[in-house]
């Protein structure tokens, strides 16, 4: 039972664990980046991200290089220690069948 | 969800934690040529030296700027072969040669490296040569340690050899060159035979 609960619905999905992967390995990443990463259309992760972010389990910063705006993510301690209890739920759930 | 898409979650997760913070397009046969090119070199220097009047190497001579070009030869044709064989291999497998993951294993790569090689041209410039075989066996040991983070964590073993071997070099220079030669060379091919055939 508390396998299950340990489950995150929030990252119940392929691009925000997909975000969430490369956020934990990496100290930041901006838009494009995950974009090319993930093969994501700019609407689909940007509503994404933003899911990610109202749980305030990624930061986003805009800033701008140049005249170009910038986009830069990364996870709050927050959004790595709810990652790490769903991987380990997740890890659980296939070797317990 | 059943468990197959589980275990897919996972693999996904890997892949993208491996993609997105390492370089893994390093080829293992660009390692194989570059350890032939050394012997290759180290013969000719070798041959050279022994045929030479003296049949020693003296540090002023011709013979010595000769066994220099011969060694940035190797070091040159290594670099090229290397960026040939892993420009190609990254098209393969559709990774971008120059983006974040590449960079940050240059940069972490060339820290050590050069720190070694201005050190090694410090004391080359204070008349000490013994020990030149075994600094360079140590820093590009450290340069490989330290880039393993960024790439194949296999090159960390080849690091950990080069260290070893390098600090063996430190305590007997008399062997300096033959401790190269299996640094440079015979370790470069069995290093880069092993991730040639586990990943190309």
């Amino acid at each position: 039972m508390s396998i299950i609960t340990n489950i995150n619905k929030l990252f119940d999905h392929r691009i925000r664990l997909g975000i969430m992967s490369v956020l934990m390995v990496n100290e930041h990443a901006d838009f494009n980046r995950l974009k090319e990463l993930l093969g994501a259309t700019d609407g689909n992760l940007a509503s994404h991200t933003k899911a990610l972010e109202k749980a305030e389990y990624i930061k986003i910063e805009k800033q701008f290089i140049g005249k170009k705006p910038n986009t830069k993510y990364s996870t709050t301690p927050l959004g790595k220690a709810e990652f790490k209890k769903h991987i380990n739920a997740l890890e659980k759930l296939i070797h317990r069948s | 969800m059943s468990t197959q898409d589980y275990l897919k979650d996972i693999t996904e997760i890997k892949n993208l934690m491996n993609k997105s913070s390492r370089f893994i397009s390093l080829s293992g046969l660009s390692g194989v040529l570059a350890g032939v090119y050394a012997l290759f070199g180290a013969g000719v220097a070798y041959y050279i030296v022994k045929t030479s009047a003296r049949g020693y190497l003296i540090l002023d001579g011709s013979i010595f700027k000769l066994c220099i070009a011969i060694l940035l030869g190797v070091a040159v044709l290594s670099v090229l072969t290397g960026i040939y064989l892993t420009t190609k291999k990254a098209k393969k497998n559709g990774e971008k040669i120059w983006d974040r993951s590449s960079k940050r294993l240059i940069l972490n790569f060339l820290i050590p490296l050069v720190v070694g090689g201005l050190y090694i041209l410090t004391t080359l410039g204070h008349q000490k040569y013994g020990q030149t075989g075994a600094l360079m066996l140590i820093f590009y040991g450290l340069a490989l340690v330290n880039a393993s983070k960024y790439s194949i964590g296999d090159i960390r073993y080849l690091g950990f050899t080069e260290i070893a071997l390098g600090l063996i070099a430190a305590v007997f220079p008399g062997y300096g060159f033959w401790l190269w030669v299996l640094g440079f060379g015979v370790m470069h091919i069995l290093y880069g035979a092993i991730m040639h055939f586990k990943y190309d």
